[in-house]
């Protein structure tokens, strides 16, 4: 890890629907600049947690902290969700696209722009009147989002509606546009999910450029062990809501109880794969 | 289609769900026009009387079926070598298509130079003049609902409402205080704004349905309460001698330093209109321009986006609470002066000049001329309030055909006549963006 302190810290964190318990005492840290994956059967509350970290939840329990760099910290489990991107600087993307499909590749950059735009526009009065300050806001808006177009490869596709492109690049899309929030961490729910082995491949890319370049961590849900293997510096196994491994991606490949989850083995049996492994590695 | 063989020629019938369909057709033809037309009543010596006009109820339902068959045979046909059914050969759909792109370019300066000198053009009588003055209302009425309903996405049933405080709002200054129309056009402006707010506040949280119930309400709270208030706004007696608007402290009256006399101008009644046209032409440019400008700062790209995807609006920061509020108060604050437009205009309001009717009217313009796009809104006011008038000799009929348009148009363009969303800025090549690609929003 490359600062003392993790960026993001999960502690007990608890999400009950009614009867069902989706997280259950859930604890886990995202390091600076770190590309953290949380991995698990389908159902096991990887989203959930997502959306506790992203303020669409309210948990029942527990805390979620984000602790920036100049010693501020945010309790994220208490803030409005427009609040998070805004002052938190937690981005996310969705698992299911959500584009603006109707505006422009660059108008959907735009919007991911608002909060800064709107100060230099003094809350329009100012850009109304056509100041000169805006302008240059407006301009220096328009070269970071031609940045990421460079980035994600839509540079030619800049004035062509969002739901016109294809899905692969509406995927990137839609993460040079959680980026042009400026986040320290960015969550992507499965970024990879629909893509084939080429564009996984430019995702993985990508992801390597954003945590390398942008002083950002990155904490993903991927079903694509091709992603999760290949990038991830740390791996988070949820499994009925519960951690059931934590550690890196060579930790996690060899961890009996990983296995056992997602082969559906029961738990007395669990064991048994122990010893399977073993045996195989020796 | 001469030289197609006979074979190529019927590719496109399906004989049997022609035939089924006619069926069908027939017997809604007889439901409908057998009990409806075949059966009169007459008053005759002893009483009413059956009059059994079984023929000219068979006549209506044979022009019913033919009509449909026509149908099958000409525009409802799939052409054999075409995907669609459209009835143009490739050649002059381009050409077609090239025309409008032309027209449409042309469309917006004309029709501008054409507001402009329309008071001064030889043809121009009193009644057309008035006529104006109305369909540019509409235009300014549409337009700011377009904020609302087009941009953001939010239907909204009750902007009547807005137009009701603008103008109750002049006529009580005026009323009470004395203040004259100048002064209360921006106040009139503020007061429906923050009556937009008020609005604004319990939506907030509502979607779909449930919002266009609301802001129907609302818009019938506000029409109630000036119609029961009656010490305060005179109720259903209205306000009367509502003062007319100074040009720059010249009144249009007969008389020394008045506008006719200053002008050194032969006193005519006709002043005040061309006036009034020119005042409501420059309200309406004023909120087409603000409504522009808005568009392309970031309130307005959040407006947009919070039609396409509220959710995605949060993650990214967006505070939706604002920008709904803003846009309903900012919609309202038009609705605003034109409303203390209308009051001086007519020197009489009345809750009846606010009733849900209206409301109905400025949505459809909106809806007619193709959400979002600000031309569309002008030339739906302009089929609508003009074709409205050009049908006052049909009288009871005038309704119906109405209706019946408005049916033909939503089959014909189901996303008004101007469906394309233009973007509000663009790196190397401005696109349109296909309507079918926009989403409505919230209550469609």
């Amino acid at each position: 890890m490359s600062a003392p302190s993790p960026f993001l810290t999960v502690e007990h964190l608890n999400m009950r629907f009614g009867g069902l318990l989706a997280v259950d005492d859930l604890s886990f840290d995202v390091g600076r600049q770190d590309i953290t994956a949380l991995i698990g059967p389908n159902g096991a509350g990887k989203t959930t947690v997502f959306n506790c970290i992203t303020g669409f939840y309210k948990p029942t329990e527990g805390r979620i902290t984000a602790n920036h760099d100049d010693g501020s910290t945010f309790l994220l489990e208490r803030m409005d969700d427009f609040k998070i991107p805004k002052t938190a600087k937690v981005a996310r993307t969705f698992q299911n696209i959500r584009l603006f499909s109707g505006m422009t590749v660059l108008e959907n950059l735009m919007v991911g722009q608002h909060n800064p735009l709107m100060v230099a526009s003094n809350f329009t009065f100012g850009g109304i009147f056509g100041l000169a300050g805006y302008k240059q806001a407006e301009n220096a808006a328009i070269e970071l989002a031609k940045y990421w177009m460079e980035q994600t490869g839509l540079t030619e596709r800049a004035d062509d509606a969002a739901g016109d492109l294809p899905y692969g690049d509406q995927r990137k899309l839609e993460i040079a546009r959680a980026m042009c929030t400026g986040p320290k961490l960015l969550c992507l729910d499965e970024p990879a999910a629909g893509l084939n082995p080429r564009e996984s491949d430019d995702l993985n890319k990508l992801l390597l450029f954003i945590r390398a370049e942008c002083d950002a961590g990155i904490l993903l849900i991927e079903h694509d062990m091709n992603v999760v293997m290949g990038i991830s510096d740390h791996i988070v196994v949820l499994d009925y809501g519960k951690k059931i491994a934590d550690g890196t991606p060579e930790e996690i490949r060899n961890d009996p109880k990983v296995i056992a989850a997602y082969l559906g083995v029961d738990d007395d049996e669990v064991a048994d794969v122990e010893q399977e492994i073993e045996g195989v590695s020796t | 289609m001469a030289n197609m063989s006979l074979k190529e020629t019927m590719a496109g019938f399906n004989f049997q769900k022609i035939a089924k369909d006619l069926v069908v057709t027939a017997l809604l033809a007889t439901a409908i026009f057998g009990s409806t037309i075949a059966f009169k009543t007459k008053t005759a010596p002893g009483g009413l009387v059956l009059d059994l006009r079984f023929d000219i109820a068979f006549y209506i339902i044979a022009a019913v079926v033919v009509g449909r068959l026509l149908l099958w045979l000409t525009f409802w046909r799939k052409a054999p070598n075409k995907a669609s059914g459209d009835i143009l050969p490739k050649g002059w759909r381009t050409l077609y298509a090239a025309l409008l792109a032309k027209i449409a370019k042309r469309f917006a300066p004309t029709l501008l130079v054409f507001a402009i000198v329309f008071p001064f053009l030889p043809f121009t009588d009193r009644y057309l003049l008035d006529l104006g003055v109305l369909v540019l209302t509409y235009v300014m009425l549409g337009w700011g609902l377009n904020i609302v309903v087009g941009l953001a996405g939010l239907l909204d049933l009750g902007y009547v409402a807005f137009y009701a405080i603008g103008a109750y709002s002049y006529a009580l200054l005026a009323h009470y205080f004395g203040f004259s129309f100048w002064m209360c056009l921006p106040l009139a402006g503020i007061l429906a704004a923050f009556w937009g707010l008020i609005l604004g506040f319990p939506v907030l949280r509502l979607r779909g349905d449930y919002l266009a119930i609301v802001t129907l309400a609302f818009g019938e709270i506000i029409r109630i309460v000036l119609l029961n208030w009656y010490q305060f706004t005179g109720g259903p007696d209205g306000l009367s001698g509502i003062p007319r608007p100074s040009f720059f402290g010249l009144e249009f009256k007969r008389g020394e330093g008045n506008f006719a006399d200053f002008f050194g101008l032969e006193y005519s009644t006709i002043h005040r209109i061309v006036f009034l046209y020119f005042l409501i032409l420059a309200l309406a440019l004023l909120t087409n321009f603000i409504t522009n400008r808005l568009r392309r700062l970031p309130i307005g790209r959040a407006w947009e986006a919070l039609r396409e995807d509220e959710i995605a609006c949060r993650s990214l920061g967006l505070n939706t609470t604002v920008v709904k509020l803003t846009a309903f108060s900012i919609g309202a604050m038009f609705a605003g002066f034109a409303g203390s437009f209308f009051a001086t205009r007519q020197g009489f309001i009345s809750p009846e000049s606010f009733t849900f009717i209206e409301s109905a009217l400025i949505l459809a313009i909106v809806v007619l001329g193709g959400m979002g796009s600000q031309i569309g809104v002008v030339i739906a006011s302009i089929a609508m309030i003009g074709g409205f008038e050009i049908f006052r000799e049909a009288e009871e009929y005038r309704m119906l055909i109405f209706g019946l348009a408005m049916v033909t148009i939503m089959i014909w363009r189901p996303r008004g006549l101007i469906s394309k969303r233009i973007p509000s800025i663009f790196l190397k090549k401005k696109k349109a963006v296909s309507g079918d690609l926009v989403a409505q929003g919230e209550g469609h």
